[in-house]
């Protein structure tokens, strides 16, 4: 019997790639089959359509759900909301995210930059839900912020803040300023940690290379430390940008009464049980990147990597 | 003659470690100036100030006779090339030798024709589009030349440009360095470990330990006239006698140090210092042999160069008769 063993693990030693398939097969299966498998069927949904009058979903291939979805202005309202959020919400992580990371790269001791990650890292301890609501509490009308604006006597500053077409509404609570804050605080530490990361790789030598042929600070940082930095803002903002466009919890929690991709999507495989259309609705994400990626590489953001 | 750079009591620590300890120097115009020590004697520390990438506790640092000392160093008029070479990994060959001079803002068919200049110099022509990754150590240790080059500094600092390339290489980069340093009359502050590098190249040595300067000479006189029994030891191959042994076995009232090419063996003549020693240790090195003697603990270092008609029991063990004269050897005090 052992000698059955050690044959075993003698063949197996010779022949690596049988042993790399065997270890590799299993997370193979669950990802091809499991994962990205049903992806592809729900996706493939939005090739069928919904029957008007008897509302069952007709197996047959037809681009009727696609040319619906980009047909009506409401949905296409939906669309241009989100990825303008989404858009924000990268830019504002990335505007907060960036001053933290360079501090934690380059002006922290050992025992500091455990600090900053653990002050980073606790609030993705706690439940989602748990911080979402807090937000709502602390942005809504008896909530804190009203209450040091109303102490500073300022209600005023808050209330033409708030009175801003489009992105102000009654409260924080309720309005895209709101959703705005709260969404750039949740996903902030997806942006912090890659531009630390690549922040990290920057030797000190190539700033300080950059102060002896004669830059000032301000051009180092344009010329050498941004660029060098680019490839962990983007994959943050990818993060930022994805987990943004797929959300549906924070716009129905903070949100005015207008749908997001992650509501549409929700109700439309849900309540209305049209599988076709919420499939279609999820492509638009899946596109979105795409396009945000390829353009991203265009611009240059992973020549540092 | 011109005074390129001065030091004058410079003292940095680092906590509570004292990096650099009461630093006084003076390097002229045109002057290959080498900073010489082990790791962490000081030498680095000494250049980072230099350029203003770090700043001395007290001190000051002048600059062809203007104060620098608290200059950010991108106002320094001086240049560094530095260990890691520090290329910009994201520009290319070109962009990177071309980085000061757009800073400065210089036309763009003038700074064509400064970076062909220089990437001639530095024999780097046809490189320009290649990134840092796709070069051979020996051409980024070029295009960080060349970068530092193009700026014509009065004063270039290296910080052991030398240190990452293989031997063959390291060799021939010393040579075109020295004639660099001679074709653009540069003056040159050199940090480096490697002692055969700092003797070979430089008009002029520092020998830093533990943050402070153990003697400032030619490399000549650093070799022949140590000032320390560190200097002594640190500078090629020596023997260090101790007072006592010198009393002992020569009657000699100095601790001194002796090269081992002055040790003479089983040759019987008139010379002041005799002494009969083991053979405790032989390094064979090619064309000599290196073998350790061993007197009662007294340990005496010398070469042997065999040739056709010397026949020398080399067994360890075996005896022999060591000597030497009295004008070979440097003393030291203790």
């Amino acid at each position: 019997m052992n000698n059955f063993f050690d044959n075993c693990s003698n063949y197996l030693f010779k022949n690596k790639h049988i042993l790399l398939l065997l270890f590799l097969l299993p997370p193979l299966l669950w990802l091809g089959i499991i994962y990205l498998g049903s992806l592809i069927v729900f996706l493939f949904h939005s090739f069928f359509y919904l029957d008007g009058f008897t509302g069952k979903i007709v197996y047959k291939i037809s681009l009727n759900t696609i040319t619906e979805l980009f047909s009506s202005p409401a949905n296409i309202d939906i669309l241009i909301r989100t990825v303008v959020l989404a858009a924000s919400v990268s830019i504002g992580a990335a505007f907060i995210g960036f001053p933290i990371a360079y501090y934690m790269a380059k002006f922290t001791s050992p025992k500091m930059k455990i600090f900053f990650y653990l002050a980073i890292m606790l609030p993705l301890w706690s439940s989602y839900l748990v911080r979402v609501y807090s937000w709502k509490l602390i942005l809504a009308k008896e909530g804190i912020i009203n209450w040091v604006f109303s102490k500073l006597h300022a209600t005023w500053i808050l209330d033409s803040i708030l009175s801003i077409p489009m992105i102000g509404g009654p409260s924080l609570s309720i309005s895209y300023i709101g959703m705005f804050l709260v969404f750039t605080y949740i996903w902030l530490p997806f942006m912090i940690l890659p531009i630390q990361a690549s922040l990290e790789r920057v030797p000190n030598s190539l700033i300080n290379a950059s102060y002896d042929l004669g830059a000032s600070k301000r051009q180092t940082f344009y010329k050498v430390i941004l660029p060098l930095a680019l490839p962990g803002i983007a994959a943050g903002s990818i993060f930022t940008f994805s987990l943004t466009l797929g959300d549906y919890i924070i716009p129905y929690i903070i949100g005015t009464s207008k749908f997001f991709i992650g509501q549409a999507v929700y109700t439309h495989q849900g309540t209305a049980g049209n599988i076709p259309l919420a499939a279609a609705f999820s492509l638009v994400p899946i596109a979105v990147m795409t396009v945000y990626i390829y353009v991203a590489k265009k611009f240059g953001a992973f020549n540092a990597l | 003659m011109t005074i390129a750079l001065k030091l004058l009591n410079i003292n940095k620590s680092y906590a509570d470690v004292s990096a650099l300890s009461d630093i006084n120097l003076e390097i002229n115009d045109g002057e290959f100036f080498s900073l010489l020590g082990p790791s962490g004697s000081g030498k680095t520390t000494c250049l980072k100030v230099i350029a203003g990438f770090e700043l001395p506790d007290t001190g000051q640092i002048e600059l062809f006779g203007k104060d620098v000392s608290s200059i950010p160093p991108f106002k320094r008029d001086v240049n560094t090339v530095f260990q890691d070479y520090a290329l910009f990994p994201h520009m290319n060959v070109k962009d990177n030798v071309a980085y000061s001079l757009k800073i400065k803002k210089i036309p763009k068919n003038q700074q064509e024709e400064l970076v062909n200049e220089i990437l001639s110099t530095v024999k780097l022509l046809g490189y320009e589009l290649r990134k840092p990754s796709e070069l051979s150590g020996g051409q980024r240790q070029r295009v960080a030349l060349a970068r530092s080059l193009i700026n014509k500094p009065k004063v270039l600092l290296l910080d052991e440009p030398l240190g990452a390339l293989d031997l063959k290489l390291r060799e021939q980069m010393q040579i075109e360095l020295k004639n660099l340093q001679r074709q653009f009359q540069i003056t040159f502050v050199y940090v480096t470990h490697d002692q055969q590098e700092a003797m070979s190249m430089s008009d002029r040595i520092a020998i830093f330990n533990e943050g402070k300067i153990e003697q400032i000479d030619t490399p000549k006189n650093i070799y022949n006239k140590p000032k320390s029994a560190f200097v002594a030891d640190f500078i090629g191959t020596t023997s260090i006698i101790s007072k006592n042994d010198a009393m002992r076995y020569f009657n000699y009232s100095s601790a001194f140090s002796l090269r081992p090419e002055f040790v003479n063996i089983n040759l019987e003549n008139k010379y002041d210092f005799k002494v009969d020693a083991e053979i405790s240790d032989i390094q064979y090195q090619g064309s000599y042999y290196k073998i350790l003697f061993i007197k009662e603990g007294m340990i005496i270092t010398a070469f042997y160069y065999p040739n056709s008609n010397s026949n020398l029991n080399l067994e360890l063990g075996s005896k022999h008769s060591l000597s030497w004269s009295a004008n070979s050897i440097t003393d030291l005090n203790e």
